[in-house]
């Protein structure tokens, strides 16, 4: 195959992969709606039922409870498939130029793949965490996510300027990619444990948030993938980025914009993880922090290129 | 800074305020404050916060043309941004405050905790709580094994896996337990870890006192010697000094660039690299280096950077009289990705009135009526010089330093045509201009490329490297080490032996309690005879309770 052929693969399996991904979303929005539908009659039904004796189930609300973890597992099937076109369309981009190279040379492949991390990320913890109920929303992503970066940043595969000449794009980038990837999940159960808590304060309703694991379980998913995050975060930030801008540059410190988010990100996920140890500041505060810390983070990947270009010495990621 | 261990409240909270208290007492509920958790915690995001405005005004000691630019463009605010120190935030007073207070609050932590860990070291793990069946994991078994016999496998089971053990305590044919308890190291890596951050921020900042960053110009097939007068611009630390500067000198023999000749990305540079002669000192050995970007001259105490390159167009001027004013090639400056250069040519000989010139070099020139003049592709295949003449006094007399890229017109003029409009010098090589009322000639000779090297210091940065790398082996000590309590309790009943073992997870992101919980009964007596008596799983999403392999664990929900 010739870099041509690679590169239109690539763009076809990434179309197809949002497709499938389109497919996988709508799997989960009829497990939610169907969920919704259910929960509020047992509700009910429960509330109003205190002097009968009768307690089995009806066999209805069986089937029904069957239909959701079906479309819920269609969902997830759906996802793996498009997993794999979205790895396919990301090995070969890397493919699509002479000689072949890491597929994160410009802003384009680096959201391609970032986003394949989420998915990836979310995938691999599925069962381990019991993040199910993730799947709308990382579907939802992922959808939004390419569709932007084909409408938006949408590149042909090109050479690597000079400056990325070197492995570290690989082990700088790559562990970048996977700390957004676990930072994500992170924020996304840090979200839901805000409104749950809210909804919580305001008197708990049946409903949607009953989708959700409690908000112990949240507040445990974030932390657990925020630590794994955390150190990811400060190889790729505060080592291997040093090392090479050492390597490139000729200091290793250079307070160019992108260091300097990439510095003020870990400061905030260094006090989200003081907060989850001090008292007052658990729980409600910390997820808080946790959300502004991956904020930080989207603005450093998204704003300062467009914001900053020739400002920042890491232009050559461009839009 | 208490230093969070993640697994345990913050202590009490130190008195709420100095009422009445005299100095000693002041003294100590300020310090107190100061290194309590929610100080460090404020001042982290403070920091955070802090460092924002040096993403967004352009600073003195990374862009000071861009800052230059910004001051004459914002010539109101620009007084109130130095007052704030806004153009230099990472060395103002307020930064540096925020930092200090930062690391003097981490300090203040890391000193008693190391006290209070070296007690924990050798305090023994504590003995059995009287109800294990209280606890999260709770398992038992009866075997038909003598008790001190469980005892002993008990123990030496618990070893096995990583256990310290308290001393026996006073155990004996009627029974006893065991008391164990591990990961230890995850304070150690804790303590590592804040100790790793004082001493990167230690090697940063004798890094930025004590190193220096220049950069020079140096014409391909010219050379560079590393003292002050030859550089550029320079950016020393502020207790830097020039004396240590290394006596390196180097040549830079050739320079080769490869541009994408065509596609969406034509123009783009592929490669570009430089081959050098250096000497290490005046009277070390030559030796040969190529430098390309990603491939510096690594020497001890100085590195050498090829950071950028362009053209230098050479030309010859002969002034009114005749004589020969300039001849030589002048730096021209690249200005877009086109190497449209921009340049000025002195040439304060020339008689009976001196010259400037300013204008552009174009590699490859093409003209539209709309664009007029520019260049369609970085590498020279059509070279072009315009250039716009002036005529009196270049100002070079007074002694005031000028930079070589500004021509200053205040007492000159420009040269002017026959019909009256600027006289504009557009010369290919080979070509010859001479200037009206007989100011001289210009001759266009060919041109050269230039490569702009940065030659720099950083010293502790062995240190920092070694900081850095430490502080995140700690931090993920901290982070993923397990603090775990394990008791076993053996108790003879008859002609059988009654275990019971329960676990404590000191961790909050603890996982697989249980499981271990069970692992050590099947070693230490055999399979277990009933359920876990203790706390049930909780609703099937509690992961850290709720093993992993439990089956259709996934599907609960």
């Amino acid at each position: 195959m010739s870099t041509a052929d690679f590169a239109s693969f690539s763009d076809n399996a990434i179309m197809f992969a949002s497709i499938v991904y389109v497919l996988a979303l709508i799997a989960h929005v009829v497990e939610w709606s169907l969920s919704l539908t259910v929960r509020e009659p047992a509700a009910v039904r429960a509330a109003t039922s205190d002097s009968s004796v009768d307690v089995a189930p009806p066999p209805r609300e069986e089937t029904a409870a069957l239909r959701i973890d079906t479309a819920g597992r269609i969902g997830v099937a759906l996802t793996a498939v498009a997993a794999l076109l979205h790895l396919a369309g990301v090995v070969s981009r890397a493919f699509a130029t002479e000689p072949a190279r890491v597929p994160w040379g410009n802003m384009y492949e680096f959201t391609v793949t970032g986003a394949l991390g989420v998915t990836l990320v979310y995938l691999a913890l599925l069962r381990r965490m019991w993040l199910r109920w993730m799947g709308l929303f990382v579907t939802a992503f992922e959808v939004v996510v390419l569709m932007a970066a084909n409408l938006l940043l949408e590149q042909q595969a090109g050479q690597l300027v000079p400056a990325l000449h070197s492995y570290w794009l690989v082990i700088h980038v790559g562990t970048a990619i996977l700390a957004t990837g676990a930072f994500a999940v992170g924020a996304l159960a840090s979200l839901v444990f805000l409104l749950q808590e809210r909804a919580t304060r305001r008197g708990a309703r049946p409903g949607l948030l009953a989708m959700f694991p409690d908000s112990d379980a949240l507040d445990r998913l974030a932390y657990r993938v925020n630590a794994v995050g955390f150190p990811l975060w400060t190889f790729a930030a505060l080592i291997a980025g040093p090392i090479w801008a050492e390597h490139a540059w000729g200091s290793y410190w250079n307070w160019d914009p992108k260091e300097v988010w990439a510095f003020i990100t870990w400061v905030i996920y260094a006090a989200y993880l003081h907060a989850r140890a001090t008292a007052g500041w658990k729980g409600k505060a910390a997820a808080i922090i946790a959300l502004i810390g991956f904020a930080s983070l989207l603005w450093n990947f998204v704003g300062i290129n467009f914001f900053f270009g020739a400002g920042s010495m890491h232009s050559y990621a461009g839009s | 800074m208490t230093i969070p261990t993640l697994e345990t409240t913050a202590p009490p909270e130190p008195p709420r305020g100095p009422s009445a208290l005299g100095p000693v007492e002041l003294g100590r509920w300020a310090w107190r404050r100061l290194t309590s958790m929610r100080t460090a915690l404020l001042l982290l995001l403070l920091l955070a916060l802090a460092s924002i405005p040096g993403s967004v005004v352009p600073q003195q000691n990374i862009a000071a043309v861009r800052v230059s630019q910004w001051k004459e463009d914002h010539p109101t605010l620009a007084p109130v941004y130095d007052a704030l120190g806004l153009f230099s935030v990472y060395d103002s007073v307020w930064f540096s405050a925020i930092y200090l207070l930062l690391m003097v609050s981490l300090v203040g932590c890391i000193v008693p905790r190391l006290g209070v860990y070296w007690r924990f070291l050798r305090a023994a793990p504590p003995p059995a709580p009287r109800n294990l069946q209280r606890l999260p994991a709770y398992r038992t078994v009866t075997t038909p094994d003598a008790a001190d016999l469980v005892l002993a496998r008990a123990r030496t089971v618990l070893r096995k896996s990583r256990y310290r053990l308290a001393a026996d305590d006073g155990s004996g044919p009627a029974g006893g337990s065991v008391a164990a308890e591990r990961g230890y190291l995850r304070e150690a890596g804790n303590l590592l870890f804040h100790l790793a951050v004082v001493v990167v921020l230690l090697a940063f900042a004798f890094g930025q006192l004590f190193g220096f960053k220049g950069g020079a110009i140096v014409l391909v097939g010219k050379g560079f010697s590393n003292s002050l007068t030859q550089y550029d611009d320079f950016a020393p630390g502020s207790m830097f000094d020039p004396e240590t500067l290394r006596p390196l000198s180097l040549e830079v023999e050739d320079f080769e660039v490869e541009f994408i000749a065509s596609g969406p990305q034509r123009g783009q540079p592929i490669d570009f690299s430089a081959d050098v002669t250096y000497r290490e000192t005046p009277s070390s050995a030559p030796r040969k280096h190529r430098l390309e970007v990603n491939e510096p001259l690594v020497l001890d105490g100085v590195s050498v950077f090829l950071i950028g390159h362009g053209y230098a167009p050479v030309v010859t001027v002969r002034d009114g009289n005749g004589g020969l004013a300039y001849q030589g090639p002048v730096v021209f400056l690249p200005q877009d990705a086109s190497f449209a250069s921009f340049g000025v040519l002195k040439v304060p000989d020339a008689q009976p009135e001196q010259l400037g010139f300013e204008g552009m070099f174009f590699p490859t020139y093409a003209f539209t009526m709309d664009r007029g003049p520019f260049s369609v592709f970085p590498d020279v295949r059509n070279p072009a010089i315009s250039l716009l003449a002036w005529r009196g006094d270049l100002g070079m007399d007074s002694g005031d330093s000028q930079s070589v890229f500004e021509l200053d017109t205040d007492r000159m003029e420009k040269v002017t045509g026959a019909d009256g409009k600027d006289f504009r010098l557009d010369m290919q090589p080979g070509d010859r201009v001479e200037l009206p009322d007989g100011l001289g000639t210009v001759r266009f000779d060919g041109w050269q490329r230039w490569v702009r090297i940065q030659v720099s210091d950083t010293p502790g940065k062995g240190v920092a490297l070694a900081g850095v790398v430490l502080g995140l082996v700690g931090l993920m000590g901290s982070l993923f080490i397990r603090r775990r309590r394990t008791w076993v309790r053996v108790t003879r009943r008859g002609d059988e032996t009654f275990v019971e073992v329960a676990g404590l997870d000191r961790t909050t992101a603890g996982e697989g309690l249980d499981e271990e919980v069970r692992r050590v009964l099947a070693l230490v007596g055999g399979v277990p005879d009933g359920p876990t008596v203790g706390r049930a799983p909780a609703h099937g999403v509690d992961p850290d309770t709720v093993p992993d392999s439990h089956p259709r664990a996934d599907e609960e929900r």
